[in-house]
């Protein structure tokens, strides 16, 4: 059965190039483009991963990693962040708020693989 | 508080107190003329002097201008003194 | 009476003066002075006017010229009588001004020229000094009449030795207690209490041989009358010169004679005293003078023709068998010379000392002034000084031979020191009086007292040749020193008093009118004339006169110093001296060091007006004054320049805080620009990288391969697009961009942008309203970049436009050469919170981030505005996004230069 993979990005060339890579990989992606949309995602779909962008329209991507970790069904749910930004000061305000994986745009698609594999292997 | 014989209004105190600085003043003038007096005394008739009536006239003007500073003088130690005390008087009447 | 007997009662009552004056010291040291300061002993005092002069010599001068040896009684019985005039006055400044002596009063006055101090000194020593030695020879011949009169046989060593004997022992008791210790005061209580018991002696022994004459050896005074009706001197000669001169004379000698002074002034101990002093002396001097005629009556009667009338008082009681009588003459005589010679020679030291050996001394040894410690010096110079003045005395006396009458002797000091009047009166009554004046009017009258009375005394040859006193000097006959301009006829003295005086006031006046006094003598003249006039503020405030309390000073001291410092500078003082756990006597040494001390923190000035203020010794001088204010301003100034040193150092330092605050503005702001840029860069990035790795790896369909490519394009054009924007942003911020000015037409520039701008959301059909008319302005501007900013707010209304039916407005006006657009749409508009920032760079509103677009739109728009000398501005409150943008009519170069 297909890992079920949620991503939440609003820039869609983005979001499609991912649902790509990760689709050819044998995973199902859903994405939302807003962070609200995206919580409420999560509830809906029962996703194995989450991976997050930083900035979004809506609610930003810390403030749903947040809200994902105190909500018990949620608390040990794989988080991916993505971030243009790629500074120290997020990465450290993120791995604080309980982020499984961080990961800086652009990426190589193969990182981004065995990102999503070691996640999914480990939980 | 009054002392018999201080003046009743505070103004006619002050001008008894003047009037007692002129007067401390005219003694010395007084004196100056009197004594200076025996020189006009018959110059033409002759030189000579009787020595005991001039002397009897001089030591006379003198005991009179001792007399009348002893008179002025606790007078005016009591106006340089008593000032306070007449303002304080004045103002207990007033 | 036997030679031995004779010394042994002088020497007992010497030691009895000692004792006196021993006692009289002590109990001014404990500080009970009830009865040595009472009006009593003041009075008492002041007949040091009758010298040994008075008392043997009035008698002779009776005998010689009848009653005119009163005019040297009338004299200060009138100045006395008149205290209200001078005498007030003078002790009134002597008390306010700390004065020590007629010289350092003169000095004073004057501006505390020492110049003057030195003239009054020289003038007082040079008249005092035959003056002295008429006191050792009046002593000395009174031995002498003892000594002739002997039945035992003995005769009088020699003149000298009795007068070098007197000299010394004078000299021994003057060091003494003069100069036992070295009062600010300048008084001496146990030499005022041997002075005034030696005043009630000669008075006792005067009245004693008086009574014996009119009612021993007359039956009364009517018995008098007529002997005086019967002697030489029943008609004498009123001469109305000299009767005027004398009394003139002897009322200016009471004022300015040093002894006089030292004690009417110097020592006086409560302003009070003269009151009572001013008809009680009058009354001693009648009392002293009331026998005299008599006794010279009776002694001319009695006594043989060649006897010398000056020791009648003597040597009537002697021919009369009254052995004690004549005794206590003898004392009183001893004591009429004695207290002349202590006094005069104190108040004669003091002046030297102070004017003549301490100046010298401190040009000398000018180190010696900052040690301090000059107490010692000042005691030595006095002690010297008493001792040189005795001493002169004398060798006068010897060089004299003491054969000239005493009288004449007596005049003519009485003459020289008269010199001092007119510069004394005309300080302390007219402010006009300067120093050149005083100076000038001194030395002439000093000039002349010298050349017409003092030289011509010791008789024709001995100074002055005999010829020029007849032909004058060089044979200039008007100069001749006893007919000055031909004043021939003129007694001798008179001649020389009028004179000298006339020219010393005419110089004196003529000298302050033509010279001008400096500030310190100007306010000293001011303090002196107008001594009264704080009256009525020190009268009753009444500061302790004399000893300050020590908790007075420490209270004084913990106001400047702090209470701990004053507290162990006080302790430390007290142990110093031996007092542990009290508070420091008040001596000199330890206020020295407190002034000092105070010194420190308010300036020598401020601490010396403080601790003369808490002494009472006097009011503060002016010239005390002058420095204090002086190191206010000083202090003041220099306040003033830390103020302003300050106001420099925190506007600096404000300025520096605002630059901080702008570089760290700046700072964040770059960095947040930075990590905004990195973000735009990367986001298209991302797209890109990820897209050209799919194509490069996987096989792909062929419609996959042309949407993924037409990705990678899109994306690249919007990193162009952004890099684009980011170099204009960058160009016209700099201010470096280049303008194209030229004429164009508004309308036509809308037009140019509504067609640049409808391929954005081409799907929305907008209601575009224009007013035709008011866009036909031909404006001087750049006509691209204003149609720049025109696309960018059309292309934002476009994107961001969310009504239903978009409606577009644009109006144009024009106003005082400025032209105004404004594009209204009728959407939502902009929320009030983000209105503020929508002009920032990367100020994309979240909720519009799907658009597109990187945000620097608005920044651009702003900055090209600001580059055409116009703004762009939010219109709130009209129901949509409303963008006003403002530009002048005709933009110069200059202008916009300026805006940039």
């Amino acid at each position: 059965m297909a890992e079920r993979v949620l991503l939440i990005e609003d820039e869609p060339n983005i979001a499609e190039a991912i649902r790509f890579i990760l689709g050819r990989n044998g995973c199902e992606v859903f994405v939302q483009t807003d962070g609200r949309d995206g919580l409420a995602a999560v509830a809906r779909l029962q996703p194995d991963l989450v991976i997050l962008d930083l900035m979004l329209p809506g609610m930003g991507g810390m403030e749903v990693l947040q809200n994902l970790r105190m909500d018990p069904a949620t608390r040990n749910l794989p988080v991916m962040m993505l971030t243009a930004k790629g500074q120290g000061r997020d990465r450290e305000a993120a791995t604080r708020a309980g982020v499984s994986a961080f990961m800086t745009k652009p990426f190589a698609n193969a990182d981004m693989v065995s990102a999503v594999r070691a996640l999914l292997g480990a939980s | 508080m009054r002392r018999p014989g201080t003046p009743l209004f505070l103004a006619k105190s002050g001008y008894r107190r003047r009037r007692l600085h002129d007067a401390a003043r005219l003694v010395p003038v007084f004196g100056v003329f009197l004594l200076f007096l025996p020189i006009l005394w018959a110059p033409g008739e002759t030189e000579a002097r009787d020595t005991a009536s001039d002397g009897i006239y001089l030591f006379g003007i003198w005991a009179g201008l001792i007399w009348a500073a002893a008179v002025l003088a606790p007078r005016l130690r009591q106006t340089t003194q008593s000032d306070p005390d007449l303002e304080r008087d004045g103002r207990d009447r007033g | 009476m036997p030679f031995n007997i004779l010394v042994l009662s002088c020497l007992t009552y010497v030691a009895f003066l000692f004792l006196v004056a021993f006692v009289a010291e002590r109990r001014s040291g404990r500080g009970t002075l009830d009865f040595l300061r009472s009006p009593l002993i003041y009075t008492l005092s002041l007949s040091i006017y009758c010298t040994a002069w008075t008392f043997y010599g009035a008698v002779g001068y009776a005998a010689r010229s009848g009653l005119e040896f009163v005019t040297i009684y009338l004299g200060p019985t009138l100045v006395f009588v008149g205290w209200w005039w001078v005498l007030r006055k003078l002790v009134r400044i002597g008390r306010q001004q700390r004065v020590t002596s007629i010289a350092d009063l003169i000095s004073a006055r004057f501006g505390k020229s020492n110049t003057l101090g030195v003239i009054v000194t020289i003038i007082a020593v040079v008249s005092a000094t035959p003056y002295i030695a008429l006191q050792l020879q009046s002593v000395t011949l009174s031995f002498g009449v003892f000594a002739s009169d002997s039945p035992d046989g003995w005769s009088l060593p020699d003149h000298a030795s009795t007068g070098a004997w007197v000299a010394a022992g004078l000299a021994l008791f003057t060091i003494l207690f003069g100069t036992r210790n070295l009062d600010a005061n300048e008084q001496h209580h146990g030499i005022v209490m041997a002075i005034a018991v030696e005043a009630v002696v000669k008075f006792a022994a005067l009245v004693a041989v008086g009574v014996f004459v009119v009612w021993g050896l007359s039956d009364g005074p009517a018995d008098i009358s007529a002997k005086i009706a019967a002697s030489p001197i029943a008609d004498w000669d009123l001469q109305p010169g000299r009767w005027t001169g004398l009394i003139f004379l002897s009322a200016a000698a009471v004022i300015c004679l040093p002894r006089m002074f030292q004690v009417m002034v110097v020592e006086n101990a409560d302003e009070q005293h003269l009151a009572r002093a001013s008809w009680a002396f009058p009354a001693y001097l009648f009392g002293m003078s009331l026998f005299i005629l008599p006794i010279a009556v009776v002694g001319l009667e009695r006594l043989p023709a060649g006897a010398n009338p000056d020791m009648f008082l003597l040597t009537l009681p002697l021919s009369e068998g009254q052995g004690a009588l004549a005794m206590l003459a003898f004392l009183g005589g001893f004591s009429s010379a004695t207290s002349m010679v202590i006094v005069e020679s104190i108040a004669l030291a003091t002046m030297l000392s102070n004017h003549v050996v301490m100046p010298v001394w401190l040009w000398l040894r000018p180190a010696s002034a900052q040690r301090g410690d000059l107490r010692w010096i000042v005691l030595l110079a006095r002690r010297l000084c008493i001792a040189a003045v005795l001493a002169l005395g004398y060798a006068y006396y010897r060089m004299s031979g003491g054969s000239a009458a005493l009288a004449a002797i007596g005049l003519i000091a009485f003459a020289g020191v008269a010199q001092v009047l007119p510069a004394l009166l005309g300080g302390i009554f007219w402010r006009g009086a300067t120093r050149t004046g005083a100076a000038a009017g001194l030395g002439v009258g000093f000039a002349i007292w010298a050349y017409t009375l003092f030289l011509p005394s010791f008789g024709p040859g001995a100074v002055i040749s005999a010829e020029v006193f007849a032909q004058g000097p060089l044979g200039l006959g008007w100069l001749r020193p006893q007919a000055l301009f031909g004043t021939t006829g003129m007694d001798p003295l008179i001649h020389a008093v009028f004179w000298s005086l006339v020219l010393n006031t005419a110089a004196f006046l003529i000298g302050s009118l033509l010279t001008f006094p400096d500030p310190v003598e100007r306010m000293q003249g001011a303090a002196f004339v107008n001594a009264f006039d704080d009256e009525v503020q020190t009268g009753p405030l009444g500061w302790t006169r004399g000893q300050a309390e020590p908790e007075a000073l420490l209270i004084m001291a913990q106001r400047i110093l702090g209470d701990d410092a004053a507290l162990s500078f006080f302790e430390a003082e007290a142990a110093a001296q031996g007092k542990q756990g009290y508070l420091p006597d008040p001596t000199p040494d330890f206020v020295a060091a407190l002034e000092r001390r105070l010194a420190g923190s308010v300036g020598a000035a401020t601490a010396h007006a403080m601790i003369s203020q808490l002494f009472g010794r006097a009011t503060v001088t002016v010239e005390d004054l002058l420095a204090v204010a002086n190191e206010t301003a000083q202090i003041m100034e220099y306040s003033a320049r830390l103020e302003l040193q300050q106001d420099e150092l925190s506007r600096s330092a404000r300025q520096l805080r605002e630059v901080n605050e702008k570089l760290t503005q700046l700072s964040v702001q770059k960095d947040s620009f930075l990590s905004q840029i990195s973000h735009e860069l990367r986001t298209p990035m991302t797209s890109i990288r990820a897209f050209s790795e799919i194509m490069t790896e996987a096989d792909l369909q062929p419609a996959e391969v042309a949407a993924y490519g037409r990705i990678i394009h899109e994306e690249a054009i919007r990193l162009t697009r952004l890099l684009d924007d980011l170099l204009d942003l960058t160009v016209l911020e700099n201010g470096s961009v280049q303008l194209n000015l030229e004429m164009a037409n508004l309308g036509q520039m809308i037009d140019r942008a509504l067609a640049a701008s409808c391929h954005i959301r081409p799907e929305r059909s907008f209601d575009i309203q224009r007013t035709a008319g008011s866009e036909e302005v031909f404006l001087k501007t750049d006509a691209d970049r204003l149609v720049q900013v025109f696309i960018n707010l059309l292309s934002n209304a476009r994107k961001y436009c969310d009504a239903r039916d978009p409606v577009l407005r644009i109006v144009a006006r024009q106003k005082g050469g400025r032209v105004m657009v404004d594009f209204i749409d009728n959407g939502a508009g902009i929320p009030k919170e983000s209105q503020a920032v929508i002009f920032e760079k990367f100020a994309r509103l979240s909720d519009e981030a799907r658009a597109g677009g990187a945000g620097l739109g608005l920044a651009i728009c702003r900055e090209v505005m600001a580059n055409l000398g116009g703004t762009i501005t939010y219109l709130p409150g009209q129901r949509g996004a409303a963008f006003r943008v403002t530009l002048p009519l005709r933009l110069e170069k200059r202008e916009a230069a300026g805006a940039a």
